[in-house]
């Protein structure tokens, strides 16, 4: 593996503090205080709507809060926005071939031209798209974009790795590959936060769970605990399987 | 190309009324745009100095006047169509704005050769901008379409319709070209 020996200092822990995100002067994120620490997998669960997506933007620095602050705590900060990478739910792959999307990336982080073909060719290997780096990335199928996509970022080494419903729209025997992937990422050391609307997701992968409504947060816990005896209404009636309003 | 991407990713004030003046001198009108040049050009006018009336050079101000609204136009509306969809990942990846335009610029090459032929038929077809400027001289500053005007006013219409078959030719063969690259690059890229 390519990965550095030596770890640069950390940039966690992400410290969230009274976050208001407003759009037309309707609050979509509301009073948003937590503390993300390194280790564990996040997983932001809540029902479509409940403002996941937009609370992974605002700590990931896509789109700029209202109110509050996003501060990345550790004493390696002030490289944060080189330590980390996001997976969307819909894969955004560059019109090139599935090895540049790769490469261009690592050129980004400037990663040295010669050092890129070996950890292009490993990134698609770890993603199981060995021997596809040629394909135009556009004209793969769903399930092999969003590897790519992920492999790209797990390209990168980030820290943190943001990942915002990145099974919404796959197959199941991609979900698997996707989430065996994710597994492997955080295995690596890489502090992984991600959205689900998906429960079975959120038992497979969950070690804590932040339970977002109505751009809420209504409730967070280890996932062992919040998935058997949920301490709010709100949280229980979502296991049930009840619509949210 | 550049200045459109670039008005499609950088937001500054007064952007959008930049996007609108560029739109609508889109339809600018080519004999206009030859007095304009041929006024400054002018021994008299700001840039008489420069002694460009009536050579090659005054031809190509005026192109480049004429074709760069309509290449900036359409790469504009491409490239903000791409932005659209590749802002968050790009800033992401903490693409500089710089980088994004290439980017941009570069994926959306398939489409951008449309603005190319665009910009290359209107450059083509223009007689009113050129002969003013250029003066329609033999050997020198007469181009395709100030000759077969001079030959159908001179009543050659044979040579007229000749030049305008060889000039239809070069048209056809260029748009097949950039016809051929585009399946090519669709092929291998997608």
């Amino acid at each position: 593996m390519g990965t550095p020996t030596i770890l640069p200092p950390t940039i966690l822990p992400l410290a969230i503090e009274g976050l208001f995100y407003a759009v037309a002067g309707r609050a979509l994120i509301e009073s948003l205080s937590v503390e993300i620490a390194a280790g564990s997998r996040t997983v932001i669960l809540g029902p479509n709507g409940a403002g996941k997506s937009l609370c992974l933007r605002l700590a990931h620095g896509l789109i700029v809060p209202t109110a509050g602050t996003v501060t990345w705590k550790g004493p390696g900060a002030a490289q944060a926005k080189l330590r980390q990478a996001m997976v969307f739910q819909r894969p955004v792959l560059l019109r090139r071939s599935a090895a540049a999307n790769v490469s261009y990336a690592l050129a980004v982080r400037g990663v040295p031209r010669a050092a890129r073909p070996g950890r292009v060719e490993e990134a698609l290997t770890r993603a199981g798209l060995a021997g596809l780096g040629d394909r135009p990335a556009r004209m793969m199928s769903g399930g092999e974009q969003q590897k790519l996509a992920l492999a790209r970022a797990w390209a990168l080494n980030p820290e943190v790795l943001f990942l915002d419903e990145p099974t919404a729209s796959l197959d199941p025997a991609a979900v698997r590959a996707v989430e065996t992937m994710i597994q492997a990422i955080h295995e690596g050391g890489t502090k992984i936060v991600m959205t689900t609307h998906d429960l079975g997701q959120a038992k497979r992968l969950a070690d804590e769970v932040l339970f977002l409504h109505n751009g809420r947060l209504i409730e967070r816990a280890p996932a062992k605990q919040f998935l058997n005896c949920p301490s709010t209404e709100q949280a229980a009636a979502f296991l049930r399987g009840e619509i949210l309003v | 190309m550049p200045l459109g991407a670039a008005l499609a990713v950088f937001a500054f004030p007064g952007r959008r009324a930049v996007v609108i003046a560029i739109n609508a001198l889109m339809g600018l009108p080519p004999v206009v745009v030859g007095l304009t040049v041929y006024l400054m050009l002018s021994r008299g006018g700001p840039l008489g100095v420069l002694g460009l009336l009536f050579t090659p050079g005054a031809m190509i101000v005026a192109q480049v006047i004429l074709v760069m609204p309509i290449i900036a136009a359409l790469t504009r509306q491409t490239v903000e169509d791409l932005w659209f969809e590749y802002r968050e990942q790009l800033i992401s990846l903490g693409v500089t704005p710089r980088r994004a335009v290439w980017t941009m610029l570069w994926d959306g090459r398939i489409t951008l050769l449309t603005a190319f032929l665009a910009g290359f038929g209107r450059a083509s077809a223009e007689v009113g901008a050129v002969i003013i400027v250029g003066g329609n001289i033999d050997h020198l500053t007469r181009v395709m379409t100030t000759a077969i005007a001079l030959e159908t006013s001179k009543g050659d219409l044979a040579l007229a319709l000749a030049l305008g078959l060889v000039l239809l030719a070069v048209s056809f063969a260029v748009n097949a070209a950039a016809q051929i690259l585009r399946d090519m690059v669709v092929r291998a890229q997608g």
